[in-house]
């Protein structure tokens, strides 16, 4: 009688668990479907090729244009320039946290950098677009205190917790036989630190980094208010002290002024599926970074 | 300290390479080494022993200063390297530690190719590249008895190598370098018995050419390989003479007891 007991016992947490995991499986696939719903539509309008390498981005003209080369540019630009800035920064910040900063000051700085992650994205906007931005503008002599790469910076700025708490638990996690053995051959500590040390957390740093841009190129809010969300294709370098709009941002503002089951409206749901796609294979692939 | 105690400690006839005087040693509040006196002879095998925790460890590392990487270490009196003190202020320990190399108790290459491990320290100390650090490489995998093993793979990772292998190449990646002296802290401890065997022969043919002191808990090992032996207790050397000696007529009950496998 006890057994039996037991055994439902464990039959129930196995079949709850079991469906836990199921459930997580669904809501993807279900995500996937309603986008799919939604988006399919528009391509009685125009091809998958017209749509992705289309230049021009003008849904409310007639017809609508709906090229999306401009959003999917701006989304590259402004997350390229985010992981540019996040990436050394926050690889540096790990490199001082863990083997630089004294217990004390590394007790304290660890802690702070991840409540960055605690502040909410639209706080990282108003900054942005009230302070940092016009500053920069001021700075660079620039026409407007909105574009690319101050979309970059703040997200870099949100990107950096996920990076630097990562990559430091990477870089503690190098055993100290390995310091020790370089140490030894006559190394110092920083030779150890940058021959040693990072490469053998190289792959807890690159799935860190991963992370990081996982964050970045979803990110709403802070580029929908910095980035000045002028829908052209940014070119070379100049690119990134333009204006520029991302696919989320778009998104986000052309949404709730769209008409219901419009070509617009069918196509804001296929950049919500290419983002989907885009942001599936990048986690994907953090999941197993090589090494 | 007693005369009758400093009777047992021989000072070996011939050129000193490292001589220890007066030599303590302490983690915070405690006390790992005291007082220890030892000199350590040119082109000999020089084993360490005693129970765990005796501070034979704690005294190699003194040797090439790598207790200074714990925080809380600490080292009264002075360790004579050629004749000068390695805790002078103006040592560089760089240099320290290029002439005075070590090995592990576990096998720990860097998680790179073989090449890479071996060349390691002359990337770090000189500007040799190419061909000519190709041959730096050979020699000391050569040197290190490795070279037939791993010459066609060279360029894969470190890692996929068997425990003895590493830590042959752990000892190439020393000789590279060039060193001195050879502190070995248990170099066997992780490995199988034929691995053992190789560490040894290996050992064996570089006391040619080379100072080394081994610390060691197979006293087999100690007596197969060393000429001189000192015995470690509680911190202080309490004995310390020619390997035979140690192990066959031993001056000291303590000695006699270890050696015998009274205690361990």
């Amino acid at each position: 009688m006890k057994r039996s007991i037991a055994g439902a016992r464990e039959w129930l947490i196995e079949s709850t668990i079991r469906l836990a995991g199921v459930l997580a499986i669904i809501f993807v696939l279900l995500i996937f479907a309603f986008l799919l719903h939604d988006a399919l539509p528009v391509f009685s309008e125009a091809s998958l090729s017209d749509l992705l390498t289309g230049r021009s981005w003008r849904p409310t003209s007639e017809p609508a244009q709906l090229g999306m080369l401009p959003l999917i540019l701006g989304s590259l630009y402004v997350t390229v320039g985010a992981l540019v800035i996040a990436i050394p920064l926050g690889l540096g910040c790990a490199v001082f946290i863990s083997e630089v900063a004294p217990v004390r000051m590394r007790e304290i700085l660890k802690p702070l950098v991840e409540m960055l992650a605690a502040i909410p994205s639209v706080v990282y906007g108003f900054l942005g677009l009230l302070m940092i931005g016009p500053w920069l503008a001021d700075l660079m002599d620039l026409p407007i205190g909105q574009f690319a790469a101050l979309g970059s910076l703040m997200l870099a700025f949100m990107a950096l917790p996920t990076i630097v708490s990562i990559s430091e638990d990477a870089i503690r996690n190098v055993p100290v036989t390995l310091r020790s053995g370089s140490l030894a051959l006559g190394a110092t500590d920083w030779q150890t630190i940058v021959r040693v040390v990072v490469p053998a957390a190289r792959s807890g740093i690159i799935a860190a980094s991963l992370l990081g841009l996982g964050r970045a190129i979803g990110e709403t809010m802070t580029v929908l208010m910095v980035t000045g969300n002028a829908a052209v294709i940014p070119q070379g370098l100049a690119g990134f002290l333009k204006p520029v709009r991302t696919m989320t941002a778009t998104i986000a503002a052309e949404m709730g002024e769209t008409a219901y089951q419009t070509p617009h409206y069918h196509a804001l749901f296929t950049i919500g599926l290419v983002l989907f796609v885009i942001t599936y294979k990048h986690n994907a692939h953090s999941e197993c970074p090589k090494g | 300290m007693s005369a009758a105690e400093d009777k047992y400690i021989l000072h070996p006839e011939g050129e000193i390479k490292i001589e220890t005087k007066d030599l303590d040693m302490y983690y915070g509040n405690f006390q790992a080494l005291t007082d220890v006196s030892v000199a350590m002879p040119s082109r000999h095998i020089t084993a360490l022993i005693g129970p765990s925790g005796c501070g034979k460890s704690s005294f190699l590392r003194c040797l090439n200063r790598m207790n200074e990487v714990i925080p809380e270490a600490r080292v009264d009196g002075q360790v004579l390297l050629d004749g000068n003190d390695i805790y002078q202020a103006d040592t560089d320990v760089v240099q320290l530690r290029k002439r005075v190399g070590m090995v592990f108790q576990r096998p720990n290459p860097f998680p790179m190719s073989i090449y890479d491990n071996v060349a390691y320290g002359p990337r770090l100390h000189t500007a040799t590249r190419g061909s000519e650090l190709d041959e730096i490489v050979e020699r000391s995998l050569r040197g290190a008895a490795l070279w037939g093993e791993v010459k066609d793979k060279l360029h894969q990772s470190a890692m996929d190598l068997s425990g003895g292998q590493q830590q042959r190449l752990c000892i190439a990646r020393v000789l590279a370098v060039e060193p001195e002296v050879l502190l070995m802290d248990e170099p066997c401890s992780a490995l199988d018995p034929t691995a053992t065997f190789r560490i040894e022969e290996l050992m064996t043919e570089l006391r040619e050419s080379y100072t080394i002191i081994i610390v060691t808990h197979n006293m087999y090992q100690a007596s197969r390989v060393s000429q001189y032996t000192g015995f470690f207790l509680l911190g202080e050397i309490i004995e310390y003479g020619h390997t035979e000696q140690i192990f066959e007529n031993p001056a000291d009950r303590r000695t006699d007891d270890y050696v015998r496998g009274r205690f361990g």
